[in-house]
C-alpha cells in the first residue's frame, strides 16, 4: 500500500523504483540458496514417495506401492493408526489445556495489571528452551527414583501420588501432553493478550450497563469475538502436535517407550527412514512424510476455511 | 531494565483502565476477586519458572546432595559439574560447533533476505511478486519432511558430516521468514531518500548500501533474533546429517551425553544449562533491540 504511494514518478524524473534486471541481481542469492536447500528437496520429496528403493539407490516407478505398504504390513499397519492417534490426543490435550489456560490468564492480565509485562515474560521463559532440553529437564524431575517432583509430592504429604511418571504407559502420553502446555502456555497468553487489547470496550460496556455478570459479558461477547484469535491457536497448535518430535524423542527415545504409548508420527518416520535398516526404507518412509504433509497441510488449510466462513457469519 | 522500559510503556493502559464510571468500580473491586486473581497469576508465574529455576541450582549441587536432599537450596556452591560437562563431555566442542553453524546460518540468511526482500520491495515487475508468493510458501512447508533428499543432496555436494552442509541448510530454511519480514519493513520506509540518492548520482547498489541498510537495521537485528532460537534448539537436521561426534552441535550432544552420564546428575543438569545460557543471554541483550525497532517503527 505504502509502496503504491511512493511509487509514483519523481519530480526529478528519477526511476521511482528498481528494473526489472535490478531485482534479479538483489534477489538471486536469496533464490539460489532457498532452491537449492528448500524447494528441491520439497518437490523431490514427494516423487521419493513413488519409486522403488533398493537402499540409496532409486528404482523403478512404484506407484503407490509404497502407501500400501504403509497401510498394510508389519510393523508400519500396527505402529501408523497408534502414532497418528496419539498425535491427536496430542493436539486435543495441548490445545484443551494451553488454550484454556492462555485465555484464562490473558483475560486476568487484561484487566490493566501493572505487572502484565512480567507476568508474561515469566510465562514466555519455557519456550525459549529447546524442546529437547525441556524433555530432558523433565525425565530428571520426574525420576521415579530421586526425581524432585515425587519428593515435592512427599514433603507435602502427597506421597501416595508419586509414581514413575514416565515409565507408566497410561501416564506417559499425558504427561508430555502437559510437558509441552507448559512450554508453550506463554504464547497464547500473549497472542489473547493482543486481541483483548484490540476488541471495542463500548459493547461490553453496554452489556455491564445492562445489568451483565462478568461470566456473561465474557461468554456472550469477549469469547465470540475472540474467535478468530482461538482459531489462529488452534491451527499453529495442530502444526505443531503434528510435527512433534524433540520433546517425545526426549522424554520416551525413538521408539516411544514405554511400549510405545508415546510414539508419535514424527518418531515413526525418524524410525523407518534412518533405524529400520529395510531396504525400501526410504520409500516406505518418503510415503509416511507424504501422508503427514497432507495431514498437516490439509488440516491447516481446512481449520483457516471453516474459520473464515463462521467469522463472515458472525458478521452478518 | 528492558522490564522497566516495558512496564513504563504497559502503564497507560492500566491508568485507562481503572478510570471506569465509578459507580461500577466497586461492584467488580467487592469481594476476593482480584486477590484469587492475582494469586492464581503468580502462582502459574511460579509453575512456569520454577523447573527452569531447580534446573539451575541443581547443576551447581553435586549429585549426591542431589540424591539426598532434592530440594535443599545449594550451598556451598559447587561448579565442579560445569568443568565435567565442559571438558570431560566435550561440551566446549559442541557448544562451539553450536555458535559456528548458528550464527552462520542466520547471517548468511539475513544478508541474502534483505538484498532480496530490497529487490521485492523496490519493483513492480510481476515476475517479482510471483517470486515474493514462491518465499513466502515457504513458512508453510515442513521442511523437515524434505530431510531425506536434502541428506542425498548435500551428499552429493560431499557435505554430509560437515558443519558448512548443516550451516547452508540452516540459513536457506530461514529466508522465508526474513525475507517476509524485511519486505513489510521496506515497503514501510519513503521513497524519497532513495530517490534523493538517484539524482545526486549513486546506482542502485551505492543507494541500498549507504541509505537503506543503515535504516533497515533495527529491522535485520529483529529477524537474526528471531532466526537464532529456532536454529540453535533444532535436533532432527545435526542428528541425520552429523555422524562424527566431535562435530556435534549441542542438542545431538545432550543425546549421547544422556546415555554416558546417566547417574551423574549435576553433570547433566550442568549441560542442559549450558545449551539453554546463550538464549537467555540473547533474550536479555535483545529486548532492547527489539523495543528500540518497534519504537522507531512508532514513531515515523
Amino acid at each position: 500500500m505504502t509502496r503504491r504511494r511512493g511509487a509514483r514518478p519523481a519530480a526529478g524524473g528519477a526511476p521511482a523504483g528498481l528494473t526489472l534486471g535490478r531485482a534479479a541481481l538483489f534477489v538471486a542469492p536469496a533464490l539460489v540458496l532457498f532452491g537449492v536447500f528448500v524447494l528441491y528437496p520439497m518437490v523431490t520429496a514427494f516423487s521419493y514417495a513413488f519409486y522403488d528403493w533398493r537402499g540409496t539407490a532409486r528404482g523403478g516407478f512404484a506407484g503407490l506401492e509404497n502407501f500400501t505398504t504403509l497401510f498394510t504390513e508389519a510393523p508400519y499397519a500396527d505402529q501408523l493408526p497408534r502414532a497418528f492417534g496419539h498425535n491427536l490426543l496430542f493436539f486435543a490435550g495441548t490445545m484443551l489445556v494451553q488454550n484454556t489456560l492462555g485465555l484464562g490468564f490473558a483475560v486476568l492480565l487484561h484487566r490493566g495489571r501493572r505487572s502484565k509485562r512480567l507476568l508474561q515474560t515469566l510465562y514466555a521463559m519455557p519456550y525459549l528452551v529447546s524442546p529437547l532440553v525441556i524433555g530432558y529437564l523433565w525425565t530428571l524431575l520426574l525420576s521415579p527414583t530421586f526425581g524432585p517432583v515425587n519428593a515435592l509430592l512427599e514433603a507435602v504429604g502427597l506421597g501416595s501420588l508419586a509414581q514413575p511418571w514416565l515409565g507408566d504407559p497410561t501416564t506417559a502420553l499425558p504427561v508430555i501432553v502437559l510437558i509441552s502446555a507448559w512450554q508453550w502456555v506463554g504464547f497464547p497468553v500473549l497472542l489473547y493478550g493482543a486481541a483483548l487489547g484490540g476488541l471495542p470496550e463500548e459493547l461490553s460496556e453496554a452489556a455491564r450497563m445492562d445489568g451483565a455478570s462478568s461470566w456473561q459479558v465474557f461468554r456472550r461477547i469477549t469469547l465470540p469475538l475472540l474467535l478468530p484469535a482461538i482459531g489462529t491457536v488452534g491451527v499453529l497448535t495442530f502444526i505443531m502436535a503434528m510435527e512433534a518430535f524433540a520433546l517425545p524423542y526426549a522424554l520416551g527415545g525413538s521408539t516411544g517407550s514405554p511400549a510405545g504409548a508415546t510414539d508419535v508420527l514424527s518418531l515413526l518416520f525418524y524410525r523407518t527412514a534412518f533405524e529400520s535398516g529395510a531396504t525400501n526404507a526410504i520409500g516406505v518412509s518418503s510415503a509416511l512424510a507424504t501422508v503427514l504433509f497432507a495431514v498437516i497441510f490439509g488440516g491447516a488449510v481446512l481449520a483457516t476455511r471453516v474459520l473464515r466462513r463462521q467469522e463472515e457469519a458472525m458478521l452478518r | 531494565m528492558s522490564d522497566v522500559v516495558q512496564t513504563a510503556t504497559a502503564l497507560p493502559v492500566g491508568v485507562a483502565v481503572d478510570e471506569r464510571p465509578p459507580s461500577r468500580r466497586p461492584r467488580r473491586r467487592r469481594g476476593a476477586g482480584p486477590v484469587v486473581a492475582s494469586g492464581l497469576l503468580w502462582g502459574y508465574a511460579v509453575v512456569a519458572v520454577a523447573p527452569l529455576l531447580v534446573m539451575v541450582v541443581s547443576s551447581l549441587r553435586p549429585t549426591r546432595e542431589l540424591y539426598d536432599q532434592p530440594l535443599a537450596l545449594p550451598w556451598p556452591l559447587s561448579v565442579e559439574s560445569y568443568r565435567t560437562a565442559w571438558t570431560e563431555a566435550s561440551f566446549g566442542t559442541y557448544f562451539l560447533t553450536s555458535l559456528l553453524v548458528t550464527v552462520g546460518a542466520v547471517l548468511l540468511s539475513t544478508a541474502v533476505a534483505t538484498l532480496a526482500a530490497y529487490g521485492l520491495a523496490r519493483s513492480r515487475s510481476r515476475v517479482m511478486r510471483g517470486l515474493e508468493a514462491l518465499f513466502l510458501s515457504g513458512l508453510m512447508l515442513p521442511i523437515h519432511l524434505a530431510i531425506l533428499p536434502i541428506f542425498y543432496l548435500l551428499d552429493g555436494f560431499g557435505l554430509v558430516d560437515s558443519r558448512l552442509g548443516l550451516t547452508l541448510v540452516y540459513a536457506a530454511a530461514g529466508v522465508p521468514f526474513s525475507v517476509f519480514v524485511l519486505t513489510t519493513f521496506f515497503r514501510q520506509l519513503p521513497l524519497d531518500l532513495e530517490e534523493a540518492a538517484r539524482i545526486d548520482g549513486a546506482g542502485a547498489f551505492a543507494t541500498f548500501r549507504h541509505v537503506m541498510l543503515p535504516l533497515v537495521r533495527p529491522a535485520m537485528a529483529t529477524v537474526l533474533v528471531f532466526r537464532f532460537v529456532p536454529v540453535w534448539n533444532d535436533f532432527l537436521y545435526p542428528l541425520v546429517l552429523l555422524r562424527s561426534s566431535e562435530k556435534y552441535t549441542l542438542p545431538v550432544g545432550l543425546t549421547t551425553f544422556f546415555g554416558e552420564y546417566q547417574t551423574d546428575w549435576s553433570t547433566l543438569f550442568a549441560g542442559l544449562v549450558i545449551a539453554t545460557l546463550p538464549l537467555v543471554l540473547l533474550f536479555v541483550l535483545a529486548t532492547r533491540q527489539i523495543v528500540a525497532g518497534l519504537t522507531a517503527g512508532m514513531g515515523r
